[in-house]
Formats: structure tokens, sequence, C-alpha cells
């Protein structure tokens, strides 16, 4: 594998990037996706109304603090939410290769056209490797097991295409390490390995929850470079899910944020880290410690906490910590997502003109 | 202002490994290994590793968790007679654990699930300075007020508090009997950004009110940049660069300090195409041989392979490198 990052990177924000993606229809297409939780104590809306298009060769970073239904909003795709959480309302509708379309919101659960699409054309890479690989089978196996079910090839073949993936992710020695069990890996490899499972069936669209959260700054720094490198390969969509805001700015295109079961903003990656529109945005963006800033500065923290699921605020659900809340806007309606210069902003200081700079 | 609160010389934590009921150890692990540091009165001294680099079992060692296999600690208190924790036996800790305390990094299973706020905070009180009923109520409720939390949530359990207060109740119990120095492990690690901020604050409001020292363990090396006045770079067992923090920052000189901090992610999408140190992986165990960095290093040779490398002191800075200065 190349030590070296080997990035091509986005146009800046001159280049329209909004120009060049008309031409091309996203792969996934959400659409006011609400996944709620019924459980005894009540309904926790755990995503509460997303929209977010997610198109080929692209990432899209989905950026929150945990709680905020990130996570949850990446499994209702693959329709993997644990019961008692439900899909109650929305679509999310995936445009095959061939340019048919599926609304996975509401395929039937166990039904074939879904577990073809799942694995094959939209594979998941999650947190925590350990968990997401099973503890008694060897790595060789788990992989070959994918492609076996989902290309058609013979088991001699789907060997070589797993040792071929593993050597792909930058495993050394792959031959030896397809007999391996997943204890003997290094959190690294294992996630590496994990990568190579994921990416064996060539998918469309790749999903990542918080891939690199459990591991070094050092072999986080490779894993995303080996992210973004098969991206370009394959020319696969990524929507990567991450509460790091250095990882989004390290390999986002796009950035959605949200908070508490709603995206507040999306834009391109320049437009959300160099002009913020919504208050959380900003104040996310100024809460963050960066290596070069002055020392013993005090942070300028976001006041209080992210309110119990429960007991969400009327009007919008930032306003309890927001410094900018207007009494009489903000606790009476929920603020829409209106476009706003190059990004979306789902805030009333840009819609009722008090636009207070 | 170079008042010693505490001095680590040579500290060694040998972990013997393999070997049955019967038969002796078959190797061991050098968890710390050779780790000599100071720290002064007042500041914040910053260990920063990726995992298995042995930070958390070098804090360990400082709060005399665990039993150094080697090596000296000395602790200097205010008024009282220097104390040497590796020799100490168990009563003499407990009365130097009122002026060492610690903040653990998961503050989910750092909290007893079964007691209250009172008991969790006022137990150790409770111990040294048999305090009770409302006496104890009163300074827990002070505590409580200090790290930013409600009197009010004297009774309740850890179960009806978010992460970040339950951090902050962590940070409240360390500060019950009044320390000198704090070790935190990892204290802010498992806290989302904003509450992270809050409790990045309010440790250095503590600091200033209560005149502590710290030693900060860390992975993330933007918050002790932030936080730290001096900052320990572990690797493998060993503190490779030791230096001022704008220093490390400014002028790395270890290979891996370089290569740690290239590394870091930056929030800032027009830095993503900066320069990247590259490192290797490690190949295998590394021997006691030669420099233990040597696998991963760009720079290393056939002498850094066959000799431990040497401490040099450049610029203010301690490096453990034999090209030190020069690379």
């Amino acid at each position: 594998m190349p030590l070296t990052p080997m990035r091509t990177d986005i146009e800046p924000p001159s280049g329209q990037p909004a120009s060049s993606r008309a031409t091309t229809q996203p792969i996934l297409e959400i659409s006011g996706l609400k996944t709620h939780f019924f459980t005894d104590d009540g309904v926790v809306k755990a995503v509460d109304g997303v929209d977010l298009d997610i198109y080929g060769n692209r990432t899209l970073c989905i950026l929150g603090e945990s709680g905020c239904g990130k996570s949850i909003m990446a499994r209702s795709v693959l329709r993997i939410v644990d019961a008692p959480g439900r899909i109650t309302a929305g679509h999310i509708v995936y445009r095959a290769a061939d340019g048919a379309t599926i609304d996975l919101a509401t395929a039937k659960q166990g039904s074939k056209a879904l577990r073809e699409i799942r694995g094959q054309d939209i594979a998941m890479i999650f947190q925590e490797p350990m968990v997401s690989l099973g503890p008694i089978q060897k790595i060789g196996k788990q992989i070959v097991e994918t492609i076996l079910l989902h290309r058609n090839m013979s088991k001699a073949e789907a060997r070589e295409t797993a040792i071929d993936m593993l050597d792909r992710v930058g495993i050394p020695d792959p031959a030896k390490r397809y007999e391996a069990y997943p204890f003997e890996l290094s959190g690294g490899m294992r996630q590496r390995a994990m990568i190579a499972m994921a990416l064996s069936c060539q998918p469309r669209l790749l999903i990542a929850d918080e891939p690199t959260t459990a591991l070094d700054v050092t072999t986080q720094a490779q894993i995303l470079d080996l992210i973004a490198e098969l991206k370009e390969e394959f020319k696969m969509a990524v929507m990567l899910i991450t509460h790091d805001l250095g990882v989004v700015a390290e390999v986002a295109e796009d950035v959605a944020v949200m908070y508490m079961g709603k995206v507040v903003e999306k834009g391109d990656v320049y437009s959300i880290f160099e002009n913020p529109q919504h208050p959380y945005t900003r104040a996310l963006l100024a809460s963050v410690p960066r290596v070069g800033m002055k020392k013993k500065e005090r942070l300028p923290a976001i006041r209080g906490m992210v309110p119990h699921p429960l007991a969400r605020p009327s009007g919008c659900t930032f306003r309890t910590r927001c410094d900018s809340y207007m009494p009489g806007t903000c606790d009476q309606r929920q603020p829409v997502l209106t476009p706003h210069g190059n990004s979306e902003v789902a805030c009333f200081l840009h819609t009722q003109g008090a636009d207070n700079d | 202002m170079t008042d010693t609160i505490l001095d680590v010389q040579d500290l060694e934590m040998h972990f013997p490994i393999g070997g049955g009921f019967f038969g002796g150890a078959k190797s061991t692990v050098k968890a710390v290994d050779n780790v000599s540091f100071t720290v002064f009165r007042g500041e914040t001294f910053g260990i920063v590793g990726e995992s298995g680099s042995g930070k958390t079992t070098l804090g360990r060692c400082v709060m005399r968790v665990l039993k150094p296999s080697g090596g000296t600690i000395t602790f200097n208190r205010k008024d009282k007679p220097a104390a040497e924790l590796v020799g100490e036996d168990t009563g003499h800790l407990k009365d130097i654990w009122r002026d060492l305390r610690m903040v653990f990094q998961d503050p989910q299973s750092s909290l007893n699930p079964r007691l209250r706020v009172l008991e969790i905070v006022g137990q150790c009180l409770r111990k040294s300075e048999n305090l009770k009923g409302a006496e104890l109520a009163d300074r827990v409720s002070t505590l409580l007020e200090q790290v930013g939390l409600r009197k009010e949530f004297l009774m309740r359990y850890p179960n009806a508090f978010s992460g970040g207060q339950r951090q902050r109740l962590g940070i409240a119990r360390a500060l019950a009997t009044n320390p000198e120095l704090v070790v935190a492990d990892e204290a802010v690690s498992a806290l989302d950004v904003s509450i992270q901020a809050q409790t990045l604050n309010l440790l250095q409001d503590l600091q200033e009110q209560f005149e502590l020292t710290y030693v900060f363990i860390a992975h993330d090396l933007a918050v002790v940049e932030h936080i730290c006045d001096r900052i320990a770079v572990m690797y493998l067992g060993q503190i490779v660069e030791l230096a001022e923090t704008d220093e490390l920052f400014q002028n790395p000189k270890h290979p891996y300090t370089r290569a740690l901090l290239s590394a870091v992610p930056v929030p800032d999408p027009r830095a993503r195409n900066r320069a990247r140190v590259p490192v290797g992986l490690a190949e295998n165990d590394p021997t006691d041989t030669g420099c233990r960095f040597a696998s991963r290093c760009p720079h290393r040779t056939e002498l850094c392979r066959s000799t431990p490398p040497p401490r040099k002191q450049i610029n203010g800075a301690e490096v453990l490198c034999h090209y030190a200065g020069e690379v």
C-alpha cells in the first residue's frame, strides 16, 4: 500500500460542483425520512425528517454529536434498524446502475430485492470491527462468504478475489492473513479486513459509520486515505458518519450537520467550514481545540447539553442552547432547510431577514 | 518557579507473560521502560501516545495503583515530607491518595451505579475527614457547585446523568480531598465536542482556583496542545520526546512525533493536501537491541537497529533518537 497520500482533491467552491452534479443523478435520494423508536416511555424521534442526496464518486460526511441520529439514519438506509425502531415516513430511493429505482424505505423486509442490494450495491463498515466480524471464523472465509452470495464465482475465484482485496487494503502478506482469525489482527488490520469485506462486491455506495473512531491517528490517516483512494478507483459514493470535524475536513466533499434527528445545515465542505450559517455549526466549529491554536485560551463551548430525546423542545430543537434564540419565533415553528449561499440551512435567522452576522 | 511536585526516575513496569502455574514467565512486556520526567507545581504535564504506548500504565504507576518493577517516584507535597511512592506500603498510600487523585476516562464505568452522588463524591471525605450527615452533605453540595452541577443532584444515582455530567462528578470526586496533583487519564476522550470544550474549560478554571497540578494523559493532540504546558510523547513504553508545548508542536524532533503530528486531521478542508510524514506498519515485536521505532521509521539506518538510541538534549527538549536534530 502506498504510504504517501494519493488524493485527488475536489474543486474549490469557485469551480461550481453543483452544475457538474446536476448532470448526474444521485445514487441515493433520502427524502422526509423519519425513523422513530416506540419505547415504553414514549416515542423517540431518532431521525425526524431528513433529506439527503448522495452522488457517485463523492463523499458525504454526516457530522453530529452522539444521539443526533446519524447512525440510525445510516442503518435505516440498509433497513437494519433494531426494534422498537421503525421507519414511519419518507423515502429512500436507490438508483441502480441500470437506472432502475427502488424505495428502500418501503421494500419488504427480507425481500429478494432488498437482500440483493445489501452487501452488494450498498455496503457498510462499522465502528468496532471486532463486533462486526464473526469471532470464530477466519477472515478469508467471511469475505468469501460475501462474494459467493453476491457474485457469480467459483470458490477458487472467490478466494483469489478475497486475497486480492486484502492486498488492496494494505494488509501485508494477504495469503497468510486470509487464514487468520479476527482476534489475531490488530485494530487497524481488522478495520482493513472489514473494508476489504465491504468492498469485495464493489458496492456503488459505501456507508462508513465512524470507521476510524476506535483507531490511532496514524492508522486513522491510512484508513481515510484508503477509503478516498478506493472511492476514486471504483467511482463509489461514500457516506461517512463521524463526530470528528478533523476527519470531515480531510475527506468530505459534501457535509450534512445533524442535530436531534434533523439536518440543520448541508453544503459543500468549503461552505460549511468557511462560511457556516447555522448557529450550531458555528458553535461546533468554534469549540474544537485545534493544533496550532493559541493555548490556554478558554474554548467557546456550547452551553448546556443535548436535551433528552423524550423532551424535545418545541420549534427549533437547538433553541435551548442557541445564542441567537429569538423568543416568539424559534419556539413556535420548526425551521426548514432553505438555500442560503452555497449551502442549505434550517434556521430562522436566515428566513426572517434578521441576518445578524 | 521550578518547584518540583513529582519526580519520576528510571521507572519500569514489566509484566510477565506466558508460563503456567508452576513454570516461570516466558517473557515480559515492558509496558513502561526506563521513563524519567519531572512535573512542576502548578503546571499541566501532558502524556500522549497511541494505544499500547504505555501511557495509562504510566499514569497508574504514578498513582501507585500498580506496583512498578523498578525506579523511583518522588512526590513532594506542600508542608509535608517528600514521599517515595515506589516502596510505600498501602497504609501510607491511603494518606498520600488524599493529595494525589485521579480522573478516569470512562464516566460510565468509573461511577458505582448503586451509590448516590452523595456517597460517590463524599465517600472519601467520610473516611479521611470523618464527615457525617449535614456536614458531609454541605461539603458535597459545594463541590457539586464548583464543577457546575446543581446541589439538588445530591441524592440521585449516576444513571440520571449524561456523559458530561458524569465526568463532572468524577472531577468533583477527585477534588473532594483538596488534592495537589490530579492524574487525568483520557478525561475528555469519551465526551462529545461541545461537552469536551466545557470540561476542558472547567479543568482550567479549577486549576487556577485550587492551584492544581495536572498530569494529563490523552491521545488527542489538539486537546493536549490546548491544555498542557509540557508534553511527553510515548512510544512502546518509552518517552521518545519531552518538550514544552510550543517547541514540540512547532519543532518536533523525533520522527515519531513528526508522524503523529502530521497524521492529526486538521479541521480545515484547505489543509487536506499537506504533506504527510509516512509511517510504515510495525513489522514485528521491537527488540531490545535497537530503537523501538526503527521498523516504522523513514530515517532508519543499521545503527538504529543495533544500538538503543541515546537521550539527547536539543533546545530544551529531550529526544530519544540517534539522529535527533539531524533528520
